[in-house]
């Protein structure tokens, strides 16, 4: 059994490890404000298509409205998800995700490991998928999920997504109780870092932006924008004239649906967003994310042999 | 006689889906099983988080050899009809036979269908019901089509006769049945075969499962409540809990622990709330003290060191949510002490629907309509303004975001602790009620003012904005407002009027409408309570219907007569009376309301009759003055006695024209006298 790591980073080294020897191509974050690990293209795009597809990767997520200053023990607008992602989902999903619990110091035969009911449901992706969440003694560590649908497609092979909030889990693992007295790097490194030392100062700074600051008329124009954008970019003859080659630009389009997605959650934040209205905008996002979605399904990285 | 034993091994079956499953699982096998000619002794399904079981004993060893026969068309008869007849009978033309029928020729088929070995019938029924499984929700994983409700992963199919167990050759989607299953999964994970359903038993509970949840709940229920009787404390019962419990594991192990002081000042309610919605312990009570004061978790497994780690994780996380709900407490009674101006403020911002405002929009509209109903219920209309200006506060705190389901109960405790009066605080609790069919109905005077201003005000919206309920369509849940209304209403006891409170509740809803849907969810409750519907019918053509509580009064009295020898025969004379009447108008186009003359009667059955309206009015009127149904519908049973003798005795269409002219008229009193009561052409048979 595998003894007990000593800092946050060791978890995600651990994981990273882990999981590359199951076979995953280790990716690195995607470079833009996603609110989940599900926003990365590896994801939400790779789960789509026949083309089996296995990667794994930490993703910075962000979501404006959990900013605490840093002062809550738990509660953070910036975190790290742990994300695994293989189509087809493999026949033994559950028992590989087990070991990768073992593989960061969680001993199966002492703790008690609980597969419960937790359907998922993007609307702004237009996905859902069945699944559980994973509790390690009453505490949720990861979410289990196999994809039904993604950006209004039928997912056909399934994916199986396995999702770890980092922080949560590795202050269990760790035993901390507040997340800013978690170790970062080794606490007998000539300079320890603690995760506070890292992020409480931008906890705060970000707090104050995506509550007070950010400028909504801004944002609203930044959402504007992308939602055009997108719509644009997916509009053009998928035959590029300066290659002669077919390239839909799917990632591109998609690119501005993650960012309005981002902008909307600030402008959730900010507090401008009426209840009718938040169902309009999760609308709009979720179309743009089904147009990047039937682009996306017609290219090569989606199993498509011949474009239409 | 074999048996046959099943079993189809998952991942983690969703605790609320397994029994529903199991009961499922055994309905479609056995249907199947009879439908195609079997028949078993008995049969029990089993389901544990990974595994859906079922045991069928006495199942006969081969279905029966069945001969039918069946007469086609004549042998003169076209083509199409003999193709047809092929079709349906699944022969082809030289199979058929030729026999005399009538005067002709006929084609006869004799379909012949041998008895089938139970394992040829058991696989093919067993792959039916994996493929047509109702799971509520249901999924697809890695290439394989199949739907299950996760990934199911084995099945376990054995015919148990004398000579030993026999593999039932199934295959779904490329998973074979076989002999063998799993224990639990950390405990014992390795498979191994079974013989019969007492070995499957025997060797899963040897493999740490408990196959049978009622012995799983009653495991836990057993230790639990031993554990926190050695302590002093006792087990908060609550056995939706327990059944959701007992699907999270197949090998109970029962832990307590404490919950730190820091949090016993919270209200019980809400640590209960919390323990039982994010982490499903269950509490534990201090008995003198009614405090709660630790928690029970049930685990999945046993561990070296007897569950000290998992208890400390749970507790662990019990703190941390704990710490969240004890930032929520403090926070909202912090801004309930100021007053609950942020909240009041907050509900201008949420709207209650797009055609009716905001939720502050209804408040307003509550409060005016509840001051208006307040002296019509006893209540004081300054405290039933103040109330339902309060009631919807606590949906903007903090813990009532958290926990939806403790809406009111923290509009109570709010209410307090911003020291508004005692009737105040318990109208924020108790205005919801009732909301079920078997809810309390609140009885204090302000509350009840709140709860029916409130439903009020929103069935009279929604019916000015045409958003009524359509067959089983009811997103507003207008009909659960409408009975709470009514429920409100007829156990105090309101006499209200309904239509003026509902056109002053919203000018713009149709109120005729309205009422009309309060007196049909009206007779479904009634009709729960055993007040038949034309008894309501009878009343609801009478003065007065929407009082609903003296329209109540009304159904039951009469309900109560019809009950007896005399109303029902009264019914039959009334009836008889009408109908008479009803024709000679007609037919002589004129109305017969002139009042009937005592000097025409001949007869002495006719002269008692006379005196019998004459005593029955003068009861009735008095009695139907002070709203004594019970009298007035005694006296009106009285007449069933005069009334069957001058039928009797007397011809009503008489020769002479002026006898029957006041026979007519004397008819035309019956009717007038009768239906002062009641409506009793509405009286059915």
């Amino acid at each position: 059994m595998a003894d007990t790591p000593r800092s946050f980073q060791e978890i995600i080294l651990r994981l990273q490890a882990y999981w590359a020897g199951q076979g995953c191509a280790v990716l690195q974050p995607y470079d833009m404000e996603v609110g989940a690990g599900t926003f990365h293209p590896a994801t939400t795009l790779r789960s789509l298509g026949a083309r089996p597809w296995a990667a794994a990767y930490v993703q910075p997520s962000r979501r404006p409205t959990d900013g605490r200053y840093g002062e809550n023990p738990n509660r953070l607008q910036h975190y790290y998800q742990y994300q695994v992602i293989i189509k087809p989902s493999p026949p033994d999903l559950q028992e590989l995700y087990l070991g990768s619990l073992a593989a960061i110091g969680i001993d199966a035969a002492l703790h008690d490991i609980r597969f419960v009911e937790d359907d998922w449901e993007s609307p702004t992706l237009g996905a859902w998928g069945l699944g559980w969440e994973v509790w390690c003694d009453g505490m949720e560590v990861s979410q289990f999920t196999y994809f039904q649908q993604v950006g209004g497609h039928d997912c056909a092979p399934v994916s199986g997504e396995l999702t770890y909030g980092l922080e949560r889990l590795a202050m269990y693992v760790l035993g901390v109780d507040h997340v800013m007295d978690m170790p970062f790097n080794d606490p007998d490194a000539p300079i320890p870092l603690t995760y506070g030392d890292v992020f409480r100062q931008t906890e705060e700074e970000y707090s104050r932006h995506n509550f007070d600051a950010a400028s909504t008329d801004a944002l609203l124009r930044h959402f504007e924008d992308a939602e055009a954008e997108c719509a644009r970019l997916l509009a053009v003859p998928a035959t590029d004239p300066r290659t002669g080659k077919r390239i839909v630009m799917a990632h591109p389009a998609y690119d501005q649906c993650i960012k309005a997605s981002h902008l909307f959650n600030l402008l959730d934040a900010r507090g401008v967003i009426s209840v009718t209205e938040r169902q309009a905008y999760i609308g709009r996002v979720r179309a743009l994310a089904k147009m990047c979605a039937d682009a996306f399904v017609t290219t090569a990285a989606a199993g498509a042999t011949e474009a239409a | 006689m074999p048996d046959l034993l099943i079993e189809l091994f998952s991942e983690e079956i969703p605790a609320r889906m397994q029994a529903r499953a199991a009961a499922d699982l055994k309905k479609m096998i056995t249907d199947g099983l009879v439908e195609a000619g079997l028949t078993y002794a008995s049969a029990a399904a089993f389901a544990t988080p990974r595994r859906l079981a079922l045991s069928v004993e006495g199942l006969s060893a081969r279905s029966q050899a069945t001969r039918e026969e069946r007469k086609g068309p004549a042998t003169t008869a076209p083509d199409k009809a003999v193709e047809g007849f092929l079709r349906s009978t699944g022969l082809t033309r030289d199979r058929l036979e030729i026999r005399a029928a009538g005067k002709g020729e006929a084609y006869f088929a004799v379909i012949e269908t041998p008895g089938r070995d139970a394992a040829g019938i058991v696989a093919e029924v067993l792959e039916g019901t994996i493929r047509r499984f109702p799971w509520p929700k249901s999924m697809r994983w890695g290439t394989s089509s199949l739907r299950w409700v996760r990934p199911l992963h084995s099945i376990l199919c054995l015919l148990v006769g004398d000579d030993g167990a026999e593999i039932v050759p199934v295959e779904v989607e490329g998973l074979r049945a076989g002999n063998a299953t799993r224990g639990h999964r950390f405990m014992a994970p390795e498979p191994f075969s079974v013989t019969s359903f007492d070995d499957y038993e025997a060797k899963l509970k040897r493999a740490k499962v408990m196959l049978r949840p009622g012995e799983r709940e009653e495991a836990i229920w057993h230790d639990a409540t031993n554990m926190a009787f050695a302590r002093g404390l006792e087990v908060v019962e609550d056995r939706g809990l327990l059944a959701e419990v007992a699907g999270l594991v197949e090998w109970p192990v029962v832990l307590m622990g404490p919950i730190g002081e820091d949090f016993l000042s919270l209200p019980p309610e809400v640590l209960r709330t919390s323990m039982k919605e994010h982490q499903k312990f269950f509490s534990v009570r201090n008995p003198g003290t009614g405090r709660i004061e630790g928690f029970v978790t049930v685990a999945n497994i046993e561990t070296a060191d007897d569950g000290a780690t998992i208890l400390a994780g749970n507790g662990k996380v019990l703190a941390a949510r704990l710490s969240d709900a004890r930032f929520f407490w403090e926070r909202d009674l912090a801004e309930a002490k100021a007053g609950m101006g942020a909240w009041a403020a907050a509900n201008r911002d949420v709207t209650f629907h797009n055609r009716l405002g905001s939720q502050a929009d209804k408040v307003a509209r509550v409060a005016a309509l509840a001051e208006t109903i307040a002296p019509m219920v006893g209540a004081d209309p300054g405290l039933a303004r103040q109330a339902a200006e309060v009631a919807k506060l606590d949906l903007r705190s903090e813990m009532v975001g958290e926990f939806p389901e403790l809406q009111g109960l923290m509009g109570r405790y709010y209410a307090g602790a911003a020291g508004l009066p005692a009737e105040v605080a318990a109208a924020a609790e108790e205005h919801y009620a009732p909301l079920g069919p078997s809810d309390e109905v609140p009885t204090a005077p302000v509350s009840v003012a709140v709860a029916l201003a409130d439903k009020i005000d929103t069935l009279a919206g929604f019916w000015a904005v045409d958003e009524k309920p359509t067959g089983s369509k009811d997103p507003f849940a207008l009909r659960r407002a409408a009975l709470g209304a009514i429920r409100l209403l007829l156990s105090n006891g309101l006499r209200l009027s309904l239509g003026g409170i509902f056109t002053l509740a919203n000018g713009e809803a149709d109120a005729a409408d309205l009422l009309s849907f309060f007196h049909d969810r009206l007779k479904v409750h009634l009709r729960e309570r055993g007040i038949r519907h034309d008894v309501i019918d009878a009343c609801l053509a009478m003065p007065g219907a929407d009082d609903l509580t003296l329209l109540v009064r009304r159904a039951e009295s009469l309900q109560a007569v019809m009950g007896t020898e005399d109303g029902t025969n009264l019914v039959q004379g009334f009836k008889r009376a009408n109908n008479i009447l009803a024709q000679a108008e007609e037919k002589d186009g004129v109305e017969y309301s002139f009042g009937p003359d005592l000097k025409f009667a001949e007869s002495d059955e006719e002269k008692a009759l006379f005196a019998a309206l004459d005593a029955a009015e003068a009861r009735i009127a008095p009695a139907m003055e002070r709203e004594d149904f019970a009298a007035a519908m005694e006296a009106m049973a009285g007449l069933r006695g005069p009334i069957d003798a001058f039928f009797e005795a007397v011809q009503v269409n008489a020769e002479n024209d002026i006898l029957r002219r006041n026979r007519l008229n004397l008819l035309n009193r019956i009717r007038i006298i009768v239906g002062r009561v009641a409506d009793l052409t509405r009286i059915e048979g």
